[in-house]
């Protein structure tokens, strides 16, 4: 294996290093998802499961520019941002199969991770419903004086929610560390959201003086650039901003959502997932750099789908929680 | 408690004596809510905190409940201590979500690994000539959610005794100030160090005849109801349980046992509310003891009308109680 002369500089090697790790990261998150999907059409795993494959690039690039005692909040669509925050996969299926070796113990499951070590606040159902949460956490970090910043991702559908915009007045006016990232995934549900989204979008958080930006939501690169100054200006006491990544969601709403075509063609899904497939993006670009090579991403590959496995048989193995469990962790 | 030390305080007074002396005792307790700085809030509870503690602690918010309370939950999972102020109990409908779905939820579904510590301060009770949108007692909807608790003081002392423990309390806890107390009901409150612990009933007139439980205000009416029945010869035993959850269960049953007759009065919706819940615990409990089936008494089952003939109408009073207790115990 040979690495082109001309980039064989120490920041190259350290760029390269970022990138193949960024790489390994969407290959375990959209693997992840794959051995979900495979878990549920079994019928191994309980409850809803909406996947995340296709938008691995804004998951890694947003969380690759946060240090580990950063904040985020999630959403119902939340495994790539617990993932990318640092979540281990074995706890995160354990959880999602209401295992007591899980994130919560079992009683969170695929909606609700929470990880107070990796900084997740907590993946969310209600659509919209931690952009308080993130808000509060921004507070915090601005009123105890510590250098944390905080990350709210949501959906384009919480863009109908009232309570962002009450959020996102305050963040402003108290200068809060928060950075607001939008998924635009095109379907609001089954729903595509210019159906129920007016105007332009980061307009809506520039009219109340946040910095807003856009990003191509599928190329890391591009996501992790624009989300690195954005955090690094909250850092440094620059308030809070508004991110929308452009992104598309390859399955459907949750896993039993099989027939799309009254919301979407399949020609359309074809097109995102051959030529704007996030890790393909990378791999390319990887190549190109002469960064890497085809073997190395197998490897990688390889890597990651025992590591995957090795994740599920645990979380298969691992003992449900005691039915006295129940009662436990109402009141602290 | 010795005379000398003794001093009447307003309920007001009491409520924002709590908030000051926890605020000097943690700086992590800071106040958010609407015109709660200079203006210290319309009732003028508050007024003074911002002068001592600045405007980085008593923070005046947009007219966003639903904003603030979500940005509560999140300070709140992060190192703050935050009470909010909603300024009338009717708004509480704005922080639904944010209450029942995140700061009820946050600890039992993060498996117990995150804690929501704040308080909801709020009001309720009519007879203000507010009309039907500021005047409502809406307490049972929260007392209703598991992973709240819910605190209804009736005197300056306990209002004080009781404030301080739900700001030092790992949970969010939301506190219902009944607003007509908080200038025209002063009583003894000492100047000491003390607090009240949650679940603790607190007798407030000993009577063999018959138990009047009453909530918040209504522990006035049952004590000014309890001096009509004195006149006929009818001893009334007034039991006031400050917290709705934790409930104390064995005073109330206890109190029903030794008397044999109860009226429950609480000035929210008499259906499906608290007195129902009361009067099914006792019923349950001191069923061998009663001679009479447990009487409910609350607000009747319409809007609050804003007429004062009408208005005065929807809500228990000394006279209607005194009514109901003589009949339960047989005296014509």
């Amino acid at each position: 294996m040979t690495i082109a002369t001309d980039k064989s500089t120490a920041s190259s090697g350290t760029q390269a290093g970022q990138w193949m790790r960024a790489y390994r990261q969407m290959v375990s998150i959209r693997m992840f998802e794959e051995q979900v999907n495979e878990l549920y059409t079994r019928a191994l795993m309980p409850g809803l499961a909406h996947l995340y494959i296709g938008e691995e690039a804004v998951a890694v690039g947003i969380c690759e520019t946060l240090r580990a005692d950063d904040y985020i909040t999630s959403t119902h669509r939340g495994h790539g941002h617990c993932l990318a925050k640092g979540a281990s996969p074995d706890r995160m299926f354990a959880e999602l199969l209401g295992k007591k070796a899980g994130y919560c113990k079992g009683k969170g499951g695929s909606m609700h991770i929470a990880d107070p070590a990796t900084g997740n606040l907590g993946a969310n159902a209600i659509v919209a419903g931690s952009v308080g949460i993130a808000t509060g956490a921004a507070l915090s970090a601005k009123r105890l004086g510590t250098d944390r910043v905080a990350v709210c991702f949501f959906g384009e559908g919480a863009l109908g929610q009232g309570v962002l915009y009450e959020v996102m007045n305050v963040a402003s006016l108290w200068k809060l560390p928060v950075i607001y990232v939008c998924e635009n995934n095109l379907y609001t549900e089954y729903t595509h959201y210019t159906e129920t989204t007016a105007g332009d979008i980061p307009a809506r958080a520039a009219a109340f003086g946040l910095q807003a930006e856009a990003a191509d939501g599928q190329d890391v690169r591009a996501v992790y650039a624009t989300a690195s100054r954005l955090v690094d200006r909250a850092r440094r006491g620059g308030g809070p901003s508004f991110l929308v990544c452009n992104t598309y969601r390859y399955t459907g709403h949750h896993v039993g959502d099989i027939n799309r075509e009254y919301y979407r063609s399949k020609e359309e899904e074809k097109l995102w997932k051959t030529e704007r497939d996030p890790i393909k993006l990378l791999a390319d670009w990887l190549v190109e750099q002469g960064f890497a090579d085809s073997a190395q991403f197998s490897t990688i590959q390889s890597e990651v789908e025992s590591e995957m496995k090795k994740a599920v048989e645990f979380a298969v193995a691992a003992p449900y929680p005691g039915v006295a469990e129940v009662e436990q962790d109402v009141y602290a | 408690m010795p005379d000398a030390i003794t001093r009447e305080l307003s309920f007001g007074q009491a409520v924002r004596e709590a908030l000051a002396e926890e605020m000097r005792r943690d700086s992590r307790v800071c106040i958010f809510g609407e015109d709660v700085a200079e203006a210290g809030t319309p009732f003028k509870v508050l007024s003074g905190l911002v002068e001592e503690f600045g405007t980085e602690r008593v923070l005046d918010t947009p007219i966003s409940e639903a904003g603030f309370t979500g940005i509560a939950v999140g300070a709140a999972m992060t190192g703050l201590r935050p009470v909010v102020d909603i300024m009338f109990g009717d708004f509480i409908t704005l922080t639904m979500d944010q209450m029942v779905n995140q700061a009820a939820k946050v600890h039992y579904m993060s498996g117990g690994a995150w804690k929501v510590p704040m308080v909801m301060r709020t009001t309720l009770g009519a007879t203000r000539r507010s009309g039907a949108q500021h005047s409502q007692s809406l307490h049972a909807w929260f007392s209703h959610v598991p992973g709240l608790k819910v605190v209804m003081p009736s005197t300056p002392y306990d209002a004080k005794g009781l404030l301080k423990t739900a700001i030092r309390d790992e949970n969010p806890v939301v506190f219902f100030e009944d607003k007509m107390m908080y200038t025209k009901l002063k009583g003894p409150v000492p100047a000491e160090e003390y607090t009240i612990p949650f679940g603790v009933a607190d007798v407030k007139r000993v009577g063999r005849d018959i138990t009047l439980v009453g909530t918040s205000s209504m522990v006035q009416v049952a004590l000014g109801a309890a001096s009509l029945l004195e006149e006929i010869g009818v001893s009334a035993e007034v039991v006031d349980p400050r917290t709705m959850w934790p409930l104390d269960e064995k005073a109330l049953i206890d109190s029903a046992k030794k008397t044999s007759r109860v009226i429950v009065i609480d000035e929210g919706y008499e259906r499906y509310g608290v007195t129902a819940e009361i009067a099914a615990v006792i019923a349950e409990g001191a069923f061998y003891n009663l001679d009479a089936p447990v009487k409910r008494m609350g607000a009747m089952h319409i809007p609050i009308p804003f007429s004062p003939p009408l208005e005065d109408a929807t809500v228990p009073t000394e006279k209607s109680v005194f009514e109901v207790a003589r009949k339960l115990c047989g005296r014509t």
